[in-house]
Formats: C-alpha cells, sequence, structure tokens
C-alpha cells in the first residue's frame, strides 16, 4: 500500500464516520457536526493529492482547500444559526420536528 | 541563522552552552538533546518569570493600593537574611502542591481534570516561535505568527471545558461570558497585527524582528510603534490581549464580585494554581509578541546601546509589558459584558480595519522623501485619528459629562 | 505506511467515531474538536503547515465555539439530559448505507492503478509562494470566498437574531 493510497483510504473512512453519524442522530447539531466531518474528509484527499501528485510543486491541493476551509466556516455559522431559529420556533432541536415551512 | 564570531561573548553565551552540552552525547542523540535543551530552558526561565510576576503583581498593586503587599517570607533557617518577601511565589507553590484536590461529585470527571492540564499545555506552545534573542529563536517557522494564534485558540476551550465540567451555575455564566469575550477579542487581536504583515511582507517573527533594525540619527529606532499606523496597531492590540488574556478590566469570567471565582470556582489546590500558571504564561506570550512585532523585538532603542546582549533587551521589553499591564490592573474598573462586548465590534474592529488600510497606504507610498515623507505621515496619522475621535464621539454620545452628586 | 500517519489515523478516527457515538452533546462536539485538531495533525504530516494552522484557527478557534454556543442556547431543561438514538432500525440502517459507501470508496482505490511516481518531498510551499498564488492567479475567487463570508454572517446574525424591539440604551 503506498502512502497516498493510505491517505486515501484514512478520507474514506473519515467519510464514512461522518455519514454514518450524519445517518444515525436526529440531533440536529450532531448531523451539522458529521457533515463537517465529511467535508474534511474531502480536505484530506485535496493534501494527499497536493503530496503525493504528480505537481507538488503547484499549490493547487493547499489553496483549494483554504478556500473549503472558509466556505465550511460559514456553512457551520449559517447552519447553527439555523438550529437556534428553529429551536426558538419548536423548541426542539431534532430533525423530524422541522417539518413544515410556516414558523 | 548562524552565529557571528564578531558578536559580543554574551550574546553568544547561550548557544555556547548549550553547544557544550550537546558536544557531550553521541551524535544520533544530539538533535534530541538540542531540543529538549531549548524546552528546559523555555520551560525553566518562564516558570521563574511567573513566579517572579506574581509577587511583582501582588507588590505593585499592593503600592497602588497604599498597603505593603507579602514582605514577610524570607528562607528557612536563615531567619537573619531578609528577602523583602521575594520568596512568596515558592512558599505559594509549596501550598497549592499540598492542598488537597477537591472534585465536585457530580462535575464531569474527565473535563474538570482535562481543562487544566490542555490550558497549561497549550499556553505554553505560543513560546516556541517568538525570537528572544538575535540567535535564540526556539523555532523558525514561516508561518509563524498564523502558528501563534492557532496555539492560542485551544486556551478558550479549555476555559469552556472547565467552566461546563463544574457542573456549577457560576463556572457555566463564565465560561458563557469567557466565549463570548474571547471570540469577540480575537478578531481586533489578529487584525492589529496583520498591518505589519501587510507592511514587511512576511509572517515570520524572525524576519518582522529584523525588519525593525536600523536608527535614524542613531538614536530613533525603525521600530513599528514609531509609525502612525503600528502606534494605532500597537494600542488595539494592547486592549485585545488585555481581553484574551482575561486581565482587568477585562476579567469578567473570573468576576470574583459577581461568580465568586467564574469558572475557577471548583477548583483546588494544584489545579488552581495551574490556571492562574496558565493565565500568566499568555499574559508573557502575548506580550512577546506584541514586543516583537511593534516594538522592535530584540532590538536595542538605541545605537550606542547595542553592546547590551539582544536577549536581555528582549526580558527588559518583556517586564516593561507586564508591569505596564499591573498598572492598568490597578487603576481601571471591570467592564459590563455588553460594554465589553460593544467595545470589541464598534469601536477595535472598525478601527482596526482603518488601520489596515492605513497600513497599505503606508506600503504604498514607501517612496515618498523629502517633504512628500512629512505628508506621509499626517496622511496616516489622519486617517486614524479622524475615525478614532468620529466614533469614539458617536458611541458615547447622550453620555453628559460625569456628575459628583455625593462628593465634593 | 509511516508510524506517525498510523497514529495521527487512529486519534482522529478514534475521536470522530468516539463523538458520534456519543450520547453527551458537549463531549460530542469537544471530540469532534479533537478529531478538527487530528486532521490539523495529518496537514502537518503532510507538509502543508499554512494550511494545518488555518485548520486549528478555523475549526478549533472558531467553529468549535460557535457549535458549543449552539448546543448551550438549544439546551432541553436544566439538566444534560442524553441525547438517546432515535431507532435501532435507522442505526442499523445507517452503518449499512456508510458501510455500502465506504465498500466502493475502498473498491475504487485499490482498484485504480495509483502509480504516481513517488515524488521526492516536494520543496515546501512557502507562505510566500502562496500568498502570491492567492493575489495572482486566484484573486477572483479570493474575493468571492471574501463576499461569501461577509454574506454569511449577516446571514447568521438576521436568523438568529430575536425580532424584539431593542431595549434603550443603557
Amino acid at each position: 500500500m503506498s502512502m497516498l493510497q493510505a491517505c486515501l483510504v484514512l478520507s474514506s473512512l473519515l467519510f464514512c464516520v461522518g455519514l454514518a453519524g450524519a445517518l444515525a442522530r436526529s440531533n440536529t447539531i450532531l448531523v451539522l457536526l458529521g457533515i463537517e466531518l465529511m467535508l474534511n474528509a474531502a480536505n484530506l484527499n485535496f493534501i494527499a493529492f497536493w503530496r503525493y501528485g504528480p505537481h507538488p510543486g503547484a499549490g493547487t491541493g493547499v489553496i483549494f482547500v483554504l478556500f473549503a476551509i472558509a466556505v465550511a466556516a460559514a456553512e457551520a455559522a449559517v447552519g447553527l444559526a439555523l438550529v437556534i431559529a428553529v429551536h426558538r420556533h419548536r423548541k426542539s432541536v431534532r430533525l423530524q420536528d422541522a417539518n413544515s415551512l410556516k414558523g | 541563522m548562524s552565529v557571528v564570531a564578531t558578536d559580543s561573548f554574551l550574546e553568544r553565551a547561550p548557544l555556547l552552552f548549550r553547544d557544550w552540552i550537546v558536544g557531550h552525547f553521541p551524535v544520533a542523540l544530539q538533535w534530541l538533546v538540542h531540543h529538549l535543551l531549548t524546552i528546559t530552558a523555555i520551560l525553566t526561565v518562564f516558570g521563574l518569570f511567573f513566579a517572579f510576576t506574581t509577587i511583582a503583581e501582588r507588590k505593585l498593586l499592593a503600592r497602588l493600593q497604599n498597603r505593603l503587599g507579602p514582605n514577610r517570607s524570607g528562607l528557612p533557617w536563615f531567619r537573619t537574611l531578609k528577602l523583602w518577601g521575594l520568596t512568596q511565589p515558592f512558599a505559594d507553590a509549596i501550598k497549592a502542591i499540598t492542598k488537597e484536590d477537591i472534585v465536585p461529585a457530580v462535575a464531569d470527571q474527565v473535563l474538570h481534570f482535562l481543562a487544566p492540564v490542555v490550558i497549561v499545555a497549550f499556553s505554553l506552545l505560543g513560546f516556541a516561535v517568538l525570537p528572544f534573542g538575535r540567535y535564540l529563536i526556539p523555532v523558525e517557522l514561516d508561518a509563524a505568527i498564523l502558528y501563534f494564534f492557532a496555539a492560542g485558540t485551544a486556551t478558550e476551550l479549555a476555559i469552556f471545558m472547565a467552566g461546563w465540567g463544574s457542573r456549577n451555575k457560576y463556572s457555566l455564566l463564565a465560561a458563557m461570558r469567557a466565549l463570548a469575550q474571547l471570540i469577540s477579542y480575537e478578531l481586533p487581536l489578529i487584525l492589529s497585527v496583520v498591518p505589519v504583515v501587510l507592511v514587511t511582507g512576511t509572517l515570520s517573527t524572525r524576519d518582522i524582528a529584523l525588519a525593525q533594525g536600523g536608527w535614524t540619527w542613531g538614536v530613533l529606532p525603525h521600530w513599528h510603534v514609531f509609525t502612525p499606523w503600528g502606534f494605532a496597531g500597537f494600542l488595539i492590540f494592547l486592549v485585545a490581549a488585555l481581553a484574551e488574556s482575561n486581565r482587568s478590566p477585562f476579567d469578567l469570567p473570573e468576576a470574583e464580585s459577581e461568580l465568586i471565582a467564574g469558572h475557577l470556582t471548583e477548583y483546588s489546590g494544584f489545579k488552581y494554581a495551574l490556571f492562574f500558571m496558565a493565565e500568566y504564561f499568555g499574559l508573557t506570550a502575548l506580550s512577546g509578541l506584541g514586543i516583537t512585532v511593534f516594538l522592535g523585538g530584540w532590538q536595542a532603542p538605541c545605537a550606542f546601546l547595542e553592546f547590551i546582549p539582544s536577549w536581555l533587551w528582549f526580558m527588559g521589553k518583556l517586564a516593561g509589558m507586564i508591569v505596564f499591564f499591573i498598572w492598568i490592573r490597578g487603576t481601571l474598573l471591570r467592564l459590563r459584558i455588553d460594554q465589553l462586548t460593544r467595545l470589541a465590534w464598534q469601536f477595535l474592529v472598525p478601527l482596526a480595519l482603518l488601520n489596515l488600510g492605513n497600513a497599505a497606504f503606508w506600503a504604498l507610498t514607501s517612496g515618498w522623501t523629502g517633504p512628500l515623507a512629512l505628508a506621509r505621515w499626517a496622511i496616516s496619522a489622519a486617517i486614524v485619528i479622524v475615525p478614532f475621535f468620529l466614533l469614539g464621539r458617536r458611541l458615547t454620545a447622550g453620555y453628559a459629562p460625569r456628575t459628583y452628586r455625593y462628593a465634593a | 505506511m509511516s508510524f506517525a500517519l498510523l497514529l495521527i489515523a487512529l486519534v482522529l478516527l478514534g475521536s470522530a467515531a468516539a463523538a458520534m457515538l456519543s450520547r453527551n452533546l458537549i463531549h460530542s462536539a469537544l471530540l469532534l474538536t479533537g478529531a478538527w485538531a487530528g486532521i490539523a495533525a495529518f496537514y502537518l504530516w503532510a507538509g502543508a503547515e499554512f494550511v494545518a494552522f488555518a485548520q486549528v484557527l478555523v475549526y478549533v478557534g472558531a467553529v468549535s465555539m460557535v457549535v458549543l454556543f449552539a448546543v448551550l442556547l438549544t439546551r432541553q431543561g436544566a439538566t444534560a439530559a442524553p441525547v438517546e438514538f432515535d431507532s435501532y432500525k435507522r442505526v442499523v440502517g445507517s452503518i449499512i448505507t456508510a458501510g455500502g459507501v465506504g465498500g466502493v470508496l475502498l473498491g475504487a482505490i485499490f482498484g485504480t492503478p495509483l502509480d504516481v511516481p513517488a515524488a521526492p518531498s516536494p520543496a515546501a510551499l512557502t507562505v510566500r509562494q502562496l500568498g502570491l498564488q492567492l493575489m495572482g492567479p486566484y484573486a477572483a475567487a479570493l474575493l468571492i470566498v471574501g463576499v461569501i463570508l461577509t454574506v454569511a454572517l449577516l446571514g447568521a446574525i438576521v436568523i438568529a437574531a430575536v425580532d424584539k424591539p431593542e431595549d434603550p440604551a443603557p
């Protein structure tokens, strides 16, 4: 198993952990955290391909990860604000309870 | 950076000592010994610095409040030797270690234990990238400034762990306050350093310190604090650093008159001491960063004072900063939480952003000479001072001058 | 297979799995912060210093704080009631789904001939090079990310704010 493959295996395992968590839990915050984990697993891939790819001199992988981190931060902020807003209306953080568009 | 033999002996002394010790070990182990020695040196120097900061703080605060402060402790078996109470921190340490360690029965045992460990470990990490002298920099990193701020983020988590893990209302309130405060002030803290990065064009602390070398006419140092944007940045940095290290007047998380001791309420003995240690380490590291970034790092203020080794200059400036912080603690009153966050978001962040533009102006006009240099200074100063007064007036509008109804 | 990578993988996967299994929301959030720090350690190991520090600064410093705030603001009642799993059916279903996805991914990884020339450790990307690239070819993307972040910040404030008349000035 080459180093690149090892990194890819690590990232896919992390992705699966995030996926299982996001599907199994019903707490909105935990679902969001599972999605964050999946995003991070994708970032691991970028770094692995940058490091072991044919052109490590080009910083494309690194720059893509930087942008992904920025977008993930925005996503987390908006997502958690939504969680708080839903909790205020429904008094619940379960995903099943947020089932109508009218607050 | 290799040591140049033309430097004075004192300048090279720490390095020569290190190489002498490392030379006694087999070649395979030398890198390990090298790093272990660096770590030991930092722990020893800043451990002692912490100890004497506590006694200096107690004595200075006492003087500011017109009392004497601790002056009794001396040495056992040497009763005749009066030491002005300078051995007080060691007595305190022995007391803290021998005290009973109480953990509340309902506390979250793991988090309650982890919080002091995490906070001390991470508050020490910041020291790794500070240039303590011309050749004394533990780790040379390309992105040192970023590393410094990244290392500091874990203290917020540790305070939260302490506050939540104690399962105590006061602790939890303190944790919420700490989170709000630290998030709010992280922004001006980082934004105040960004102008320096912009002008010097590097994130490495070594290069930032080097960039401030040289003097005009041999007496006026080229420190960043002596430029309009640097001065404004330094002031913002000072305020934000005070808030980041939970020092008075921003010590809301442990406001003893409101929250008993905040997140420290359920801690006793050595763990309590660890929190204090981490607080002082954090303050010292932030002061060190401020010195490196704004106050010229290890550079001497005048050309003819260069014979004093650079690490002595750094430690001297560090001591000066600490005394300044103690002075502020003895002078200013604690803020309310809404005043605190308002100060950060409505005043410091806009000013810091404007200051960033100011630094960009400074970097673009670096070619201006003669009378244009004066214009450069005037414009740069105006960019800082005018918004300062406008914002200040707008935010304090409606507050009449203070009247004293019951005092003369 | 280097020992350091194995260690990082163990810590990373362990804390991520524990976070997803924990019945205590705060523990979940803190364990996940540990997982994010582990990812930063992976970046350090791979030689991407700048990204590693950015990861710590953004995730350990900012996102974890927001998560903790959200947990505290949405707590049910005074006690920290454990967050139970919904039903065994759902848990088993999710594990089967994740296992299937993982199987497909692993099959793809091991089935693809990844005979990239093992590049000798690349010339480390300095911060200066990174900055020049960000400000040069990627300047438009940087601007767009800045706009996205600002919009997200404002949107989050608008969504989370309580719509009630502002109390009079202190």
